[in-house]
Formats: C-alpha cells, sequence, structure tokens
C-alpha cells in the first residue's frame, strides 16, 4: 500500500486545442476557447457564450475510427484517450493488467436529445441508433473496446468532480495489487441538457467567465475530455521515458450542506485539500500552484476561496482556474485540469487566470493574471467541486 | 478481501421491507414489470421534501438510512453507491420539457436532481455525512464497482464501516424505450411464469438494496462476503467460476446453495442451463428474478436475499426450491445478456 502511482501520459482535447501540445500553446498565449455557439443547435445561440471543441463529429470520427453518428462524448474520450496512451509509449502496455475508468454526467445525451425529438411526438418513431449508447457507462464501454482495454472497466459520474474520482480510483486499483496501469480520467459533450439545466440556475455568464474576480456573473459551459495513463513502480522501470509525476495525495470529502450551492466556509473543499496534504504528507507551504475547481460562480468562488484561506492561511501559492480558457467542461474537468495540473509541473508554468479585474471582497488574496515562470514548481494541487457537494483534490508531485 | 456484512436492507416489488417475514409468498405481477413496494417514507424523509423527490431518490434514501440504523451506525465511514441509469425520472423529466417549451421557461428543480450521484448525495446531506461519497454508473457492473470501491477503503484503512448500495427505477419513458428494443416481454404476464415460459425478453424491475459493510467480525454481523468478482464477455464460465471458488478457497461441494440471475429470456439463459446441468448437477440452485425483476443492479438484491438466507439459515418460500440443508455458504451467479457476469460467494457467519 505504499507503493507509488505514476502519470506516464496525458490526452486532452477542449475548446483550446484538440490535443496536449496544442493546449499547452494556447495556456501559454493567454488564449480562450470560449465564443459563440457554433456547433450545438439550441435557440440560446448568440446568447450564451460556450467554449466548444473545434471539431466536428465527422471530424472527430475520422481522427479516431468510430463512426460519426456515435455519441460525440465518445468520440472526444476516444481522442483523449487515445493520445494518453500513445504519449506514455509504445507497447508499454504489453503482458500488464490494464483498467480504463471514465466519467461522465450525461452520457450520450447529445444523441438522445436528437431521438426525443421525435420520440415525444410518436414513442414508436425515434431512430434507435441514437439512444442505444445513451447511458453513462456504455460510452465507457464503446471507449473501452475501442482502445482493447478489458482488464477493468468502470464509470464513476459524481457531476463535477467526476474524472478527479475517477483518477484516484484508478490509481487506488494500482496500488490495492489489481491492475499494473489504468488510463484514468473524464468526457462530456456539449448538450442542450446541460445548457438548460445551468441556464434555469442562472449560473452562466452571458459574458466571457471571470473566476475568482468581484464582478464575475458564472460559469461558461464548456466540453472535451482529458485522461492521465497512471503506472505502478514496476511498470514504471519498464518505461521508455521517466514518468511526467507522482499522484501523491488525493482525497474526496462531501459538503452536506445542499443539493447544488455550496457552503459559505467551503467545508467540503477545506476537507478534500486538507485530506490530499495529509496524504501527501505535506505542509500547505509545499504547494507551488493550486489549478481551481473556479467556475466563476458567485457560490462556488467565495466557497472554495474562504476554504483555501483556511487550509493556507496568509501564504497563499499562486492559483489560477484555467476553466477561464476551456469553460466549466463538466464530467471532464478534472481530467482535464489533471493534464494542466502535470503541464505545470513538467515546464515549471503557472498558468494565469484570463481576464482577471477586480479583487474578490470577501479574500485576501488574488489569482495569477499572467503567464509566470516558476522553475521550481514540485507540488500542484487540484481542485474538483460538484453538486450534490462531492468534493474532491488531487495532488501531483515531481518525481524525486 | 472478506467483507462483514453488519446490515442488508432492500426496497423491492416484494416484501422485503420494513417489519418481517420476507418473501413468505411471492407478490405476483401480470404484467411484464415489476414496481417496487414503496414504504411509508415518513420515518425517513421530510414530507415536504420526499414530495419533490423521484422515486430511486426516496428508495435510495430509505434503504440507505434503515441499513444504517439496523447496523446501529449514526454516520458511516464512506458512502458508496452503484447505479447505472441514475435520477433517469428526473432527466427524463427535464428533457422532455425542454423540447416541449422549446428551451424557455424551464424550471431547475428536475435538473439539479437529475445528476447520477443524487441519492449518495441526499444520503451524505440527510444524515450530514462529510465522508468519501461516491458513485459507479457502469450499466450491469455498477453496483459491483461499488463493492470495490467499499472492499478497497475498508483495505486501505480508510475507513470501517462502509455504507454502500445499489439502485436503479424502471420509468414509462425507460419502459418505452427498452421494449423497442425487444428487452421485456410483451402483453400479459406473469412474474410467476419467468422460468417456464418461452418466449424472448424478460420482465423489467427496480429496486434499492444497501448495506453497511465491515472490515472486522462484529457480534450482529448477518453473513460474510468472502468474494466477488464480475467477468465481461467471458469465454469460459464455467471455469471462471471454478477459479473464483479455488481462490476463494472454497471447493464446490461446500457451496449449498447457488442463486442464479435467470430472466426467462431464453437467449441469455442458456448459459445457466448449461451451468446447472453440468457444474451445479449436485447442488440446489435458486432463481431470484421473478421476484426483482431485471434491473441493471439486480445483483444487489440477490446479496441482499443470500444474506437474509445464511443468516436465518432457511430459504424463502417464495423461491420455491426443495433444499433440505439450511444454507452455509451461497454461491450468487448473475448475468445480463451474457455479456456481463457477476459471481459472489457468501457465508454464514
Amino acid at each position: 500500500m505504499t507503493s507509488k502511482v505514476y502519470i506516464a501520459g496525458l490526452g486532452v482535447i477542449s475548446a483550446i486545442g484538440n490535443n496536449v501540445p496544442s493546449c499547452l500553446d494556447s495556456l501559454k498565449k493567454e488564449q480562450a476557447g470560449i465564443g459563440d455557439i457554433e456547433r450545438l443547435a439550441t435557440r440560446h445561440r448568440g446568447e450564451i457564450p460556450v467554449a466548444e471543441v473545434k471539431l466536428t463529429n465527422e471530424q472527430l470520427a475520422e481522427k479516431t475510427g468510430l463512426p460519426a453518428n456515435i455519441t460525440r462524448t465518445a468520440l472526444l474520450s476516444a481522442v483523449a484517450a487515445k493520445e494518453a496512451i500513445d504519449d506514455a509509449g509504445m507497447g508499454v502496455m504489453d503482458g500488464f493488467r490494464v483498467g480504463f475508468i471514465s466519467a461522465n454526467t450525461v452520457g450520450g445525451m447529445d444523441k438522445t436529445e436528437q431521438f426525443f425529438e421525435d420520440f415525444l411526438k410518436d414513442e414508436q418513431s425515434g431512430e434507435l441508433s441514437d439512444v442505444v449508447n445513451h447511458a453513462c457507462g456504455n460510452v465507457t464501454e464503446v471507449v473501452a473496446e475501442h482502445l482493447g482495454i478489458r482488464d477493468y472497466v468502470t464509470t464513476i459520474s459524481t457531476a463535477c468532480s467526476s474524472s478527479a474520482n475517477a483518477i484516484f480510483y484508478g490509481a487506488r486499483l494500482i496500488k490495492n495489487g489489481f491492475l499494473d496501469i489504468v488510463v484514468a480520467g473524464g468526457v462530456d459533450s456539449m448538450t442542450r441538457f446541460t445548457l438548460n439545466g445551468f441556464n434555469t440556475l442562472m449560473i452562466l455568464d452571458r459574458e466571457f467567465c471571470k473566476p475568482f474576480d468581484e464582478n464575475r456573473k458564472g460559469l461558461n459551459l464548456g466540453e472535451g475530455a482529458g485522461y492521465v495513463v497512471l503506472v505502478s513502480e514496476k511498470v514504471k522501470q519498464q518505461l521508455k521515458k521517466e514518468p511526467y509525476a507522482v499522484l501523491s495525495g488525493y482525497n474526496n470529502s462531501n459538503d452536506a450542506y445542499h443539493q447544488t450551492a455550496s457552503s459559505p466556509e467551503g467545508t467540503g473543499p477545506f476537507l478534500a485539500m486538507k485530506g490530499a496534504l495529509k496524504m501527501a504528507d505535506l505542509q500547505p507551504e509545499d504547494i507551488g500552484y493550486i489549478n481551481l475547481h473556479g467556475t466563476g460562480t458567485p457560490n462556488n468562488d467565495v466557497s472554495e476561496g474562504t476554504a483555501i484561506s483556511r487550509v493556507f492561511g496568509e501564504q497563499v501559492p499562486p492559483m489560477s482556474s484555467t476553466k477561464s480558457y476551456t469553460g466549466h467542461t463538466l464530467g471532464a474537468s478534472g481530467g482535464i485540469e489533471a493534464v494542466f495540473a502535470v503541464l505545470a509541473l513538467q515546464h515549471g508554468l503557472i498558468f494565469p487566470n484570463l481576464r482577471f479585474v477586480t479583487p474578490m471582497k470577501e479574500l485576501p488574496f488574488v489569482p495569477e493574471s499572467h503567464l509566470k515562470e516558476t522553475p521550481g514548481l514540485n507540488h500542484v494541487l487540484s481542485n474538483s467541486f460538484g453538486f450534490g457537494g462531492n468534493c474532491s483534490s488531487l495532488i501531483f508531485s515531481k518525481v524525486s | 478481501m472478506k467483507l462483514f456484512i453488519r446490515s442488508a436492507t432492500c426496497i423491492s416489488p416484494q416484501h422485503t421491507f420494513g417489519e418481517g417475514p420476507y418473501l413468505k409468498d411471492v407478490v405476483i405481477y401480470d404484467q411484464p414489470r415489476l414496481p417496487v413496494i414503496e414504504p411509508d417514507y415518513k420515518p425517513f424523509i421530510d414530507p415536504k421534501q420526499s414530495r419533490r423527490m423521484s422515486r430511486v431518490i426516496r428508495m435510495g434514501i430509505a434503504a440507505a438510512k434503515e441499513a444504517l440504523q439496523q447496523a446501529n451506525i449514526t454516520l458511516p465511514d464512506a458512502i458508496v453507491t452503484g447505479t447505472a441509469y441514475g435520477c433517469v425520472e428526473d432527466s427524463g423529466n427535464f428533457l422532455t420539457r425542454l423540447i416541449e417549451m422549446e428551451e424557455e421557461m424551464l424550471s431547475p428543480t428536475a435538473f439539479i436532481q437529475s445528476t447520477h450521484n443524487t441519492v449518495a448525495a441526499q444520503i451524505a446531506l440527510a444524515i450530514k455525512c462529510h465522508a468519501y461519497n461516491n458513485t459507479f454508473v457502469h450499466k450491469s457492473f455498477s453496483f459491483e464497482s461499488a463493492l470495490m470501491d467499499a472492499a478497497m477503503l475498508l483495505a486501505e484503512g480508510e475507513a470501517k464501516e462502509v455504507l454502500t448500495g445499489g439502485v436503479d427505477e424502471i420509468t414509462d419513458i425507460n419502459y418505452a424505450i427498452f421494449n423497442r428494443f425487444n428487452i421485456f416481454k410483451k402483453g400479459d404476464f406473469k412474474n410467476t411464469d419467468l422460468y417456464n415460459s418461452n418466449t424472448s425478453g424478460t420482465i423489467a424491475g427496480e429496486g434499492a438494496a444497501f448495506f453497511v459493510l465491515g472490515k472486522e467480525p462484529a457480534a450482529n454481523d448477518l453473513a460474510r462476503l468472502d468474494a466477488f468478482r464480475t467477468i465481461y464477455k467471458p469465454i469460459d464460465i464455467k471455469q471462471d467460476i471454478l477459479k473464483f471458488l479455488d481462490e476463494a478457497g472454497c471447493p464446490l461441494k461446500e457451496v449449498d446453495l447457488v442463486l442464479t440471475g435467470r430472466n426467462g429470456d431464453p437467449r441469455t439463459d442458456a448459459p445457466y442451463d448449461l451451468l446447472s446441468s453440468g457444474l451445479f448437477a449436485n447442488l440446489p440452485v435458486a432463481n431470484y428474478k421473478h421476484l426483482c425483476g431485471e434491473y441493471p443492479v439486480a445483483s444487489s438484491f440477490a446479496l441482499w436475499l443470500a444474506a437474509q438466507i445464511v443468516s436465518q439459515g432457511q430459504v424463502f418460500p417464495a423461491l420455491a426450491i426443495q433444499a433440505n440443508v439450511s444454507p452455509k455458504r451461497i454461491l450468487i451467479a448473475n448475468n445480463y445478456q451474457d455479456k456481463y457476469w457477476s459471481l459472489m460467494l457468501l457465508s454464514q457467519c
């Protein structure tokens, strides 16, 4: 149980790039991926900005070899998971027990929405092929089959903390001796279901979101997928290159305050960060960068910020919300931000929190506004919180 | 990794919740869709809140709270649920309104309650539990994944007692869609005829089963879960079962009863036929899906059933088998579509 779990591969697709190098490039150039709705067929086009992946389903199908009429969720997942596996090194999976732990929140809802248009008029109409992969688990299974992963496959859905939980569940399967390699992370595609859902809650910003800014108005919805390849000590010995990082700490705690709102004192976020630090055997001052959950909603940012004050006191590390680039990608956010956290560690970079202007009156600190080079970065904390009070924190550390 | 079952509760289409005796007679349904018998929720949920909740949330909270009470535990060290479809009533409602209202004038309530982690979250909220909270949504392995998480938490020393459950509901919309895939039997059909019909399809079910699982034995444990395993698309299920029993240190002859997930669909019951006439030829074999119907976390009903059988030392009349012994060890073999196999081995404490 004391063995380490390493990050050996990264894969990501988001509104700021279709792979790791292009996302890193956008992060460095401070280029957000948010804009007018171009792909989703919704009446909110032109009214609510979102962060869509710039490829059509046909282009994603061509990239992956999956059919173009399958749910976009599976297409996005397949792109990022495959990149992560390829990045870890060819042939590394041979002879090992391999798992795929993927998270999402609405499965194949993009296709179900099309099906329902017809189904609601007549129960016997609607293309059945459009609902066959509706369930969250189906999306994972399609991608696992595509990747040829069979030893252990499962799906986690804990709202916006889903893929952080998938990553550390994968790490635990390795530590407990069940698997050697796990591809873990999550995905969600843009749907009318989630866009309208968040819209009814009145937490969608009509402009580009401003996380941790006094004048923040809400979040921008995004889509994408992010995966890491987790490997055991034994697999690490056989890798052709050094792993990027160690997953040194993780924790899942519940806010137990409200189904959708976060507690003002940030109980869940506080417990998650504290728990992850304890597990990594680190002090708060060891953390060199926090990749915030930072959705840009008034409620989240004050709750998360208050919890950070409680954990870090007056010595808060540099922090930013990369949701200011990618929007909030829901079930994918923990995976995408895990990849960004590892990139920060690998390149000694702190990514900026775009569009920050005015400090929040509740908080004595501000996020980073510009790209900052920090060669001595050793430990990065990544936060993911969700509906139902689900709060998870991950800590990635340099391989010592 | 042995798990001690401190308590087990189940809300199902049969009499399985609240005051016993359980499963004395089979509750008969004349349609191929078995709804749960909903208990009086007042002892578990504030009536004002209850009215706003869909069935899956209500039955999940009630089964979970009762499991905690029976185990005499106020706060578990973790809450882990498995649900393939999650809050499908709420998501169906929100989607229907979204399309009918053309994305205008929508109320957030159904959306708020539509996330798959709502049951686990509402349990945490109801008992103010800040501990680990996770939800697995992987088809017919949803409950087994939750069990795996619970087992690891106990092995890691992160938890002493974990609340684990499986919950899924069937809604009108789901039922209509599944019917178009020919998953269920057509027309009138009695659940008691499930194993002697030659028509294709099975019967729809639903339910909530919750367990308090512990790492160390305790005085009032119901049963011990010796081992469990999932097998995706098995090539030779007979060999897989033998290997499973071998690794659990349980020779086949020590199994007193086999519970199979036979669901009345000849297309996928064939592997059970082979096992019943082969590997299990000299063992009492009982089926349980005439009681709960087919649903993704039906294995959680089977685990509840097996725990009750070994703790009471007798087989329920509703299972309709002649078992001369009082079972001390039960093997559960559940399959869905011959693709998702789940094995569990349970012993009397």
